[in-house]
């Protein structure tokens, strides 16, 4: 499994995660106070000169991270050519594509087990509340070990049902995925309960 | 205790892979994302609190950089971008979606689908559309227009998600956390 994080190594990546989660939640702030286009294009600019400055390969790489935005794009400019009202839908696509490449700037340039290690230091204090850190941590585990075991198992289930169907793979396919991942949940709790447990 | 963790990991991992894999078909040749489905599931079959607590677990790793999200999403972009709404309405579709199946006690197929309209369709596209709304800077009723082609496949899936839920029933009764 590949993650959001770059691999090509930057400045960047030195900085503590906590650090650039907080900034980018102030720029994010921020961004959604102004209203007009020439302070939003210098704010997207010093995100632009910042990715330039992790080098032509991370700016691209950032620039492809923002293809689930342009239907939007597409969609704001055909609606405000159609309403006339330009200037309107330029403040509101300049504020998507700078929080957007924020905020993908600050995936790429930290490492997934690092954003966790912070998510989970946020979160300790839930443990107040009854969130038990530890079964959290097993979840946590659990959770990414078992997407790459999930997906060969339906692999296995799409092979079977091309042994047997013309057809493309239907919802069908749905009932034993399910079934499999809670059987799966049952032994791995069983497991966990032989091994002294998740409390 | 431990059924209860297992069983949240492994839907939460199960979300993550309905958006992995290729789309599936809906009626001949009509190709959805699960994924959504996944969410009805966790709620039809968990119930409300795990429900809630699978999507959740599955939200974190995303957020924190695993593109999971069907179309190979994830990072903070996911807050950032304008389908923000329909993430903040993941877990709250999942809860309410459980929370029905839970106290609505008719044939678990006919619960589980209305309880998966109500939540993983009508409460989902509510949240979701507010969220269209304010990033886009577009009224609620202009919103909804961008979200009304969607429709119709969303309901089929509820009813999808009724018949695995009533699947589920009869296979694994003893798995079924919503009718615990």
């Amino acid at each position: 499994m590949l993650t959001l994080t770059s691999p090509h190594r930057t400045f960047a990546h030195d900085w503590p995660a906590g650090a650039k989660v907080a900034a980018l939640c102030i720029f994010t702030l921020v961004l959604f106070r102004v209203t007009s286009p020439l302070p939003l294009a210098m704010m997207l600019g010093a995100v632009a000169a910042l990715a330039l400055a992790c080098g032509g390969r991370f700016a691209a790489a950032l620039i492809r991270a923002l293809r689930p935005v342009w239907p939007f794009l597409v969609v704001l400019a055909l609606w405000h050519l159609w309403t006339s009202d330009l200037p309107a839908g330029l403040v509101i696509a300049l504020r998507m594509i700078a929080a957007l490449a924020a905020a993908s700037f600050v995936t790429m340039t930290t490492p997934l087990f690092a954003m966790l290690a912070l998510f989970q230091r946020l979160t300790a204090p839930l443990a107040r509340l009854g969130l038990n850190p530890k079964a959290f941590s097993i979840a946590l585990a659990l959770m990414i070990r078992f997407i790459p075991v999930m997906l060969a198992r339906f692999d296995q289930l799409a092979f079977a049902w091309r042994a047997r169907a013309a057809r493309r793979m239907g919802w069908q396919v749905l009932m034993p995925a399910a079934l499999a991942a809670l059987d799966d949940a049952a032994h791995v709790a069983e497991a966990l309960r032989a091994r002294g447990g998740a409390e | 205790m431990e059924k209860n963790l297992t069983q949240i990991a492994l839907f939460a991992a199960l979300i993550a892979v309905l958006g992995l894999v290729p789309k599936i078909d809906l009626a001949a040749g009509v190709p959805i994302t699960a994924q959504s489905l996944g969410i009805m599931l966790c709620g039809t079959v968990l119930g409300a609190r795990n429900g809630a607590l699978a999507v959740l677990l599955f939200l974190f790793v995303t957020i924190a950089g695993l593109p999971l999200l069907s179309g190979g999403r994830g990072g903070f972009a996911v807050l950032a971008g304008p389908s923000v709404g329909y993430i903040i309405g993941f877990p709250i579709a999942a809860f309410v979606t459980g929370w029905i199946v839970e106290r609505w006690r008719a044939t678990v197929a006919v619960s589980a689908t209305l309880a998966a309209f109500v939540g993983g369709f009508v409460l989902l596209n509510i949240l979701g559309v507010i969220g269209l709304s304010v990033m886009l800077g577009k009224t609620l009723p202009e919103a909804a227009l961008l979200a009304a082609p969607f429709a119709l496949g969303d309901t089929i899936k509820s009813l999808i998600a009724g018949a695995v839920t009533a699947a589920i029933a009869r296979a694994r009764p003893e798995a079924l956390l919503s009718r615990a």
